[in-house]
C-alpha cells in the first residue's frame, strides 16, 4: 500500500538555512548541507529544498565546512549527495531552463509557485516537458477578511483566486502534487490549517502535501486524521530537535497511521 | 511532550540502527551504463557508498572489464530505447550479460527495457531478455502516474532481495510495468490499484521497477545484495 509521507522542508536565504515566522522574520539556522545529511538519516520519506533568497548572494562564509558556494545549483549538487531521498526544490524558477538546471544536479522535482501566477501556461509547458510526477505546485493561502486568499512573491501580492479555485487549476494545468502554504501558520507551532487542507483536498484528486503551522508530533496526525492530505511538511519543528524525523515517524506509526516505519540509518 | 523525547532518544539509540555496509568482494567493478538517462547520477552517488570501484562509462573496454553492469533510467520507454541502441554498445553488453552471465542490474526503464516489447507512446521494441510486455498499469482510478513509497511483496527467494523483510518499501515513480510471459520471472509484487511486477529476475538478470537510488536503507541492502551476486 502506497505510503504517507513525512516530509522536512528547508529553506536557504542567501547561502545560510534559516527559520520562517509568517513570511517575514527569519532566524539562521547554520549550513544548508549538513543538515540534509540528518534529515536523510533520520528516514525522512522526501526533502523539500526551498531557496527564499531575494537576490543572486549565496555564500556560507565557513571554509571549515567544505568549499564555500556561490550559487544555488552547486549547493543544490551538494545536498543531492548528501541525501539519498527523492530531493523537491524550489524557488525563484522561472524559465523551463531553470527547472532543467535543477534536475541535472540531482533534484528529482520541482516546486513552482509564482511562476504559475504569472505565466498561466507555465505548469502546463513545464508537465509536458518533465512529466506531472516531475511538477509540484506550491501555494500559500493567507485569511484576509476572514477567508482564505491565495498569495504570491512570499506573501506581498494579492490574488483574486481562493486556495480550491487555484487548487483546482494547478491540477488542470498537469501540476503533480500541491505543497499547501499557510502563512498564518508558518513558525507559529499552533497545528496545520485544517480548514483550509480539508476544503482544497476534497476538490482535487492530485496528492496535498500540507506546510504551515506543525509544532508537535500530534499536529501532524491531526492532518491525516481530519484531512485527506498525502503528506505533511514542516520546517521548524525538524530543526531543533535531535532524530526529529525519527521520533515523528515513531509516533504516527505507533498511533496506527499509514507510513513507513520508523528507522534511523547510516549512510 | 517534546523535550520528553528529546530526552528519552539519547539515552538509547534503537536497535534498528545498523552500521555501514561492508562487502567482502574483491576486483569487484561496477559500470554504470551512461546513455544520458537523468538519474545517472543519484545511481553513481550511492554505488559511490558503497564501493570505490563504481564508474559511468558507454565504452566497449569498460563494459568488458566490469564484474557488474547497472542500467539506470528514467523516462519514456521508447524514447529511453532509442539512446539506449545509439550509445551503448549493445553486441558487447549482451555478450557480457546473456553469454558471460555477469550480475545485470535494470532500473525503472532499465528494467522496462528488458522486454521484448513496450506500449507507452506507440508499440517499441525492447531488448527481449526476459519475455514479457510493458504496459499501462491499472490503477482502478488512482492517480498516475504511481509516485511515492510502497511496500513489495516478495514472490521468490533471490539472494537480491536478502535482508529485507517480508514487505520492504521503495520509492516509485512509474505509469507503466513489466508484464511478464512466464510467472517464474516474478521476484516481487506492488500492489496499486492492482497489482504489478515490481522486481524481475530471470538467472544473473535483474530488474527493479523502483528507484533503489532513492530509497535509502532499503535501497542501500538491495545494491550491496547485488554487488555481492557473483
Amino acid at each position: 500500500m502506497k505510503k504517507n509521507r513525512l516530509i522536512p522542508i528547508l529553506l536557504l536565504k542567501n547561502g545560510w538555512l534559516v527559520q520562517s515566522k509568517q513570511f517575514s522574520r527569519y532566524q539562521n539556522l547554520g549550513n544548508p548541507v549538513t543538515a540534509v545529511r540528518r534529515l536523510s538519516e533520520w528516514g525522512s520519506d522526501e526533502l523539500i529544498y526551498l531557496d527564499i533568497s531575494q537576490d543572486d548572494t549565496y555564500d556560507r562564509r565557513r571554509s571549515d565546512q567544505g568549499p564555500n558556494r556561490q550559487s544555488f545549483l552547486e549547493i543544490i549538487d551538494d545536498v543531492s549527495r548528501a541525501a539519498f531521498m527523492p530531493i523537491t526544490v524550489g524557488g525563484r524558477i522561472r524559465t523551463l531552463a531553470d527547472i532543467e538546471n535543477r534536475l541535472k544536479v540531482g533534484a528529482d522535482k520541482v516546486s513552482v509557485n509564482s511562476q504559475a501566477f504569472a505565466d498561466k501556461e507555465f505548469i502546463t509547458q513545464a508537465a509536458k516537458e518533465f512529466g506531472s510526477q516531475c511538477i509540484v505546485a506550491s501555494m500559500d493561502a493567507k485569511t484576509i477578511e476572514g477567508r482564505h486568499i491565495v498569495v504570491f512573491r512570499g506573501g506581498r501580492e494579492v490574488s483574486p483566486y481562493s486556495p480550491v479555485e487555484w487548487a483546482k487549476n494547478l491540477e488542470s494545468q498537469g501540476a503533480g502534487e500541491i505543497l499547501l502554504n499557510s502563512v498564518d501558520r508558518d513558525g507559529m507551532k499552533t497545528g496545520y490549517d485544517l480548514e483550509l487542507l480539508a476544503s482544497v483536498c476534497e476538490q482535487v484528486k492530485i496528492p496535498v502535501i500540507a506546510c504551515g503551522g506543525a509544532g508537535e508530533w500530534s499536529h501532524f496526525a491531526q492532518a491525516f486524521e481530519k484531512t485527506k492530505v498525502d503528506a505533511v511538511a514542516a520546517a521548524n519543528i525538524f530543526q531543533y530537535i535531535d532524530q526529529s524525523v525519527y521520533l515523528a515517524k515513531k509516533y504516527l506509526f505507533e498511533h496506527g497511521f499509514n507510513v513507513r516505519p520508523p528507522d534511523l540509518l547510516t549512510i | 511532550m517534546l523535550e520528553k523525547n528529546n530526552f528519552t532518544q539519547r539515552t538509547g539509540r534503537p536497535s534498528a540502527l545498523v552500521g555501514r555496509v561492508s562487502l567482502s568482494m574483491d576486483n569487484l567493478k561496477v559500470c554504470i551504463l551512461d546513455y544520458g538517462s537523468g538519474n545517472v547520477r543519484s545511481v553513481f552517488n550511492v554505488f559511490s557508498i558503497l564501493t570505490e570501484a563504481v564508474f559511468i562509462s558507454n565504452k566497449p573496454e569498460d563494459v568488458i572489464s566490469a564484474t557488474h553492469l547497472v542500467l539506470p533510467g528514467v523516462g519514456a520507454f521508447g524514447a529511453s530505447m532509442k539512446k539506449i541502441q545509439e550509445r551503448i554498445p549493445l553486441t558487447v553488453l549482451e555478450n557480457e550479460a546473456l553469454v558471460k552471465n555477469k550480475p545485470f542490474l535494470g532500473i525503472c526503464v532499465g528494467m522496462q527495457i528488458l522486454a521484448d516489447t513496450g506500449l507507452e507512446f506507440g508499440e517499441h521494441q525492447g531488448l527481449g531478455w526476459i519475455p514479457g510486455t510493458v504496459e499501462k498499469i491499472d490503477s482502478r482510478g488512482l492517480p498516475l502516474p504511481h509516485v511515492g513509497w510502497n511496500n513489495i511483496e516478495i514472490k521468490k527467494e533471490t539472494p537480491l532481495l536478502a535482508d529485507l523483510g517480508n514487505s520492504p518499501d521503495f520509492y516509485f515513480v512509474h505509469s507503466y510495468a513489466f508484464k511478464e510471459k512466464d510467472t517464474s520471472h516474478v521476484a516481487a509484487k506492488t500492489e496499486y490499484g492492482s497489482e504489478f511486477t515490481a522486481v524481475i529476475s530471470k538467472g544473473n538478470i535483474f530488474g527493479v521497477q523502483f528507484h533503489p537510488e532513492k530509497s535509502q536503507k532499503a535501497g542501500k541492502i538491495l545494491l550491496k545484495n547485488f554487488l555481492n551476486l557473483r
